[in-house]
């Protein structure tokens, strides 16, 4: 049986003695005896040798693709060697909440540097922490824009499903109206939208590249969104957004994102990262962790948590969310990446997917009956219509290969990043030509 | 310290990635950035020392005791995270088809099974990311259970004032009007105050037992029936379940939902975060639960259920945090059906007699015995020598120990609260107890050299009224 407890039996009854008490069971003398659990149902302790056999033969159960083509809100990017190094140092893995700053110096310097390099990336000027995920950071977002007068949230049809349902359920909890702009040819539809933008209308969220790939005019909708007196928020990729016009270019009052593609493993869907971004406006609204650079009492910079008049601990049933901790080692990795790729990597990165998904995207649209459904500009996703996308998928999964992500029976989401080579691409289209035959 | 920022050099950098290798793609100039981007311009080498730097500036549970109340601070086994880095794992796409995924699946299903086991639950979510995740999650499934039922009238959510913060805030989010319950006492429930809280409006409970002050409420079976009698539905809140998991269990004290918090309780890392908060609940709540619910076929093959109708929808996207819980289940599997409860007596034993080495100079509020955590109130020596549970706290840390959380639960003034946790040895303990007594000792000799405290970290006390006053959340470049 394996187990953590350094104390041995000897040990155990000194501690008793002076406690004094004669059996830990008296220890527990208030649970009522009625409820005592006699025998937990579960396997009996295992060595660390027959654990580890154990749960090497559950992940052997695992298909790994050798190139994959999905995406859809999980992406498949490099991750240099010095961000695993950096962030398995126990120090930063074991530590918690730095509540005591006196001796946390390092990971609220590292948190302050990854608001920095967040809002560099978004072009706003306030970061949080970091949040649980992208989908959990615009719920948030939404729930910044809330007043008395305006309450509703609309949301572009052509943003993830998984971030959709989740502002919805966040809307549903605080009983706050949501609509859905419907969207026309890949993107969201523009009248629509002006039509939907009544007074009543908190903000509204879209997503950039959208959740089909396409680069939406966000300034256009933007304005659109302002003119009307609400929020606008972008959800955006967050190396796209080194080579797109930013989120503070187009005019958001707000910015978050899934923060993944900055390091994380694929890992089955997380631990992943939500980061958020404002104008220096709303800063005071922003959910969760925020640190803030101080002095010491002599004066030497210094770095703490700050703004907590708005959260729980202080304000209970008054604060603006529930956020307590952050997704710290998740928000290091993503600072540890961007500063190993600088602005010139990120940039090289972006180029790299828009390259190979517009080669891709080439390739596949030259085998007859296989076409691009939308027209507009795209970064590391585009749908393809196609004959049966379900002969497709299971052609690549036989080599091997994790195609694009079927939206229906007739098109295909697919997404190609710098992990994909040439070699691999061509290899892919080639199977494809011969599922189609 | 410097920061990354003014380590950049212009030029400098690393090499990851080759040259494209298809025809290059440039984004039309009316869609291109403009805005400059300040990224570090830094060397591999550069940003190795660097984060080495800041790691020398930080406490973890590795570098020492940590007996931070409420947050079960215990020791993460090596071996978690080895498993959780196995590619078989890290490499696998949320959206791969099922039939691909099994090994994932199987381990969601397996922790399920384990976890309901301990808890005396029907079906769990491992969705939300956190514990305040998971109350919102838990409370949305009670808010849908009672409109299902068009019992719209309840919308109220009793909370006792000694609860964490974080409850009564999830029950704003989640639509519902918090009712504040005083305490007694001895720290519990005041069962005639609840008896007077509860009636119609009542949407449930939201109780955490042991409680924050370290107390076993021993009403806890009247507490619930209590709740069920007037129509509400009681909600666990799991974050001191490490003082009695493996000996009794929230389904079998009258709970209808826990939330659970895999980084305390199961031996995950906490690194400030991710965390992971699963829910779990009776079968009456199983219709509500988020999407990605984990389901089992008779020949073993694992999917996922059809999306319910009455599903509260998603809390955040995918299934949650996978890798947390590979770690969460490579620990039940570690400790199996005698080393859970083994832990859980542990942890109890522990904090007795760290309790009992303490008691004639700590004011201790609370008679033990307590559960894996107690309260002390430096109320006594502020009042008498002008020193705080501050100042205690930040002299501690000038002995390499991490403070008890500090000012919480907010019914006992000048707060410590200590949890030692089971993986803590006597020496550990003895440790602790000398140092603390030495510092009692000094508050009463010298209240100043406390109040200077501390003066061996790599910065003193700090200005938080200034750094909130003017925020500065980013670096000027």
């Amino acid at each position: 049986m394996g187990s953590y407890v350094p104390s041995t039996q000897q040990e155990r009854r000194r501690m008793l003695d002076t406690i004094g008490v004669s059996t830990i069971d008296d220890l527990y003398c208030q649970v009522p005896k009625e409820v005592k659990l006699q025998n937990l149902n579960l396997p009996q302790g295992k060595s660390e040798l027959e654990v580890r056999s154990c749960m090497e033969a559950l992940a052997q159960k695992n298909m790994q693709f050798t190139s994959i083509f999905r995406g859809a809100g999980a992406y498949h990017h490099y991750i240099p060697a010095i961000v695993k190094s950096v962030t398995s140092k126990e120090e930063f893995v074991t530590a918690y909440t730095p509540y005591q700053a006196e001796i946390s110096q390092g990971v609220l310097q590292s948190i302050f540097e990854f608001q920095t390099m967040i809002s560099q990336l978004t072009g706003l000027d306030a970061a949080n922490a970091s949040i649980y995920d992208g989908a959990s950071a615009a719920a948030e977002a939404a729930a910044m824009c809330r007043d008395r007068k305006r309450q509703k949230v609309l949301v572009s049809e052509a943003v993830n499903p998984g971030v959709l349902s989740t502002i919805r359920t966040y809307c549903e909890g605080a009983n706050t109206p949501l609509e859905v702009v419907p969207v026309n040819d890949g993107v969201t539809d523009k009248q629509a939208l002006s039509q939907m933008l009544d007074e009543t209308v908190s903000c509204f969220y879209m997503e950039y590249p959208n959740f089909y790939g396409q680069i939406e005019d966000a300034t256009d909708l933007g304005e659109l969104v302002h003119q009307a007196g609400a929020k606008f928020i972008m959800g955006c990729h967050p190396i796209a957004i080194s080579l797109l016009k930013c989120p503070g270019e187009c005019g958001a009052d707000i910015a978050v994102g899934e923060g993944q593609p900055l390091g994380m493993p694929l890992a089955f869907g997380g631990p992943y990262l939500g980061f958020m971004t404002c104008t220096q406006a709303m800063v005071r609204r922003l959910p969760g962790r925020i640190v803030g650079e101080t002095v010491d009492l002599q004066g030497k910079r210094a770095y703490v948590l700050t703004l907590q008049a708005r959260e729980q601990h202080i304000r209970r049933e008054k604060a603006s969310s529930n956020v307590c901790s952050n997704q710290a080692l998740c928000a290091m990795t993503a600072s540890v990446y961007m500063a190993a790729m600088g602005s010139a990597g990120m940039r090289q990165t972006a180029k790299l997917c828009m390259s190979k998904a517009s080669y891709a995207a080439g390739e596949l649209c030259s085998i007859p009956g296989i076409s691009q459904k939308f027209k507009g500009p795209y970064f590391n996703e585009f749908v393809t219509r196609c004959p049966s996308s379900q002969n497709i998928l299971c052609a690549l999964e036989e080599k091997g290969i994790l195609g694009g992500l079927p939206l229906d029976e007739e098109s295909i989401l697919w997404c190609v990043t710098e992990m994909n080579s040439k070699k691999q691409i061509d290899q892919m289209v080639e199977i494809v030509r011969e599922a189609v035959k | 310290m410097k920061l990354i920022f003014e380590r950049s050099q212009e030029g400098r950098g690393c090499s990851i990635l080759p040259a494209c290798d298809v025809p290059e793609v440039d984004c039309s100039p009316e869609i291109s950035r403009k805005a400059p981007l300040h990224l570090p311009q830094i060397a591999e080498v550069d940003i190795s020392r660097h984060y080495t730097e800041l790691m020398k500036q930080t406490h973890g549970v590795n570098d020492g005791f940590y007996p931070l109340g409420s947050c079960t601070m215990k020791y993460n086994p090596k071996i978690n995270e080895e498993i959780a880095a196995l590619p078989g794992f890290s490499k696998i796409h949320p959206l791969q088809p099922s039939h691909t995924a099994q090994g994932c699946l199987e381990v969601l299903g397996l922790a399920e099974k384990y976890l309901c086991e301990i808890t005396g639950m029907d079906h769990m979510t491992f969705q939300p990311a956190a514990g305040a995740h998971g109350e919102f999650t838990g409370l949305l499934l009670i808010k849908a259970y009672h409109k299902s039922r068009g019992d719209t009238a309840r919308t109220k959510i009793i909370v006792p004032d000694s609860a964490h913060g974080t409850n009564p805030a999830s029950a704003v989010m989640a639509g519902f009007t918090v009712v504040n319950i005083p305490s007694g006492e001895d720290g519990c429930v005041d069962l005639e105050k609840l008896r007077q809280a509860v009636g119609e409006d009542t949407a449930g409970l939201m109780l955490t037992n042991p409680n924050t002050v370290g107390i076993f409420d021993k009403n806890i079976l009247e507490i619930t029936k209590t709740v069920h009698d007037a129509g509400g539905l009681n909600y666990y809140d799991g974050a001191n379940l490490n003082a009695v998991m493996g000996v009794v269990r929230p389904g079998d004290m009258g709970f209808d939902v826990v939330h659970l918090n895999l980084h305390k309780t199961f031996s995950t890392p906490h690194g400030g975060g991710p965390g992971s908060g699963p829910v779990g609940c009776k079968e009456l709540l199983s219709a509500f639960l988020p999407s990605g619910h984990v389901s089992c076929e008779e020949d073993g093959t694992y999917g996922f259920d059809a999306p319910s109708p009455r599903s509260i929808g998603s809390v955040k996207n995918f299934y949650g945090n996978f890798l947390v819980v590979v770690k969460a289940l490579t620990y039940i599997l570690t400790l199996g059906r005698e080393g859970i409860k083994e832990a859980a007596q542990n942890a109890v034993l522990n904090a007795n007699y760290l309790m009992a080495r303490l008691s004639d100079l700590y004011d201790m509020p609370y008679a033990g015995p307590c559960m894996h955590e107690f309260v002390m109130s430096l109320e006594p020596l502020k009042k008498e020598k002008g020193v705080t549970a501050m100042d205690i706290a930040k002299a501690l840390l000038d002995h390499g120990i991490h403070p008890p959380t500090m000012y919480f639960p907010l019914i006992v003034h000048e707060a410590l609260m200590a949890e030692p946790t089971e993986t803590e040895s006597i020496d550990t303990l003895d440790g602790a107890a000398q140092t603390f007594r030495e510092i009692y000792q000094q508050a009463l000799d010298n209240p100043q050299s406390l109040h200077d405290a501390p003066v061996s970290t790599p910065v003193r006390r700090l200005d938080e009224v200034g750094a909130a006053r003017n925020p500065k959340p980013t670096y000027s470049f």
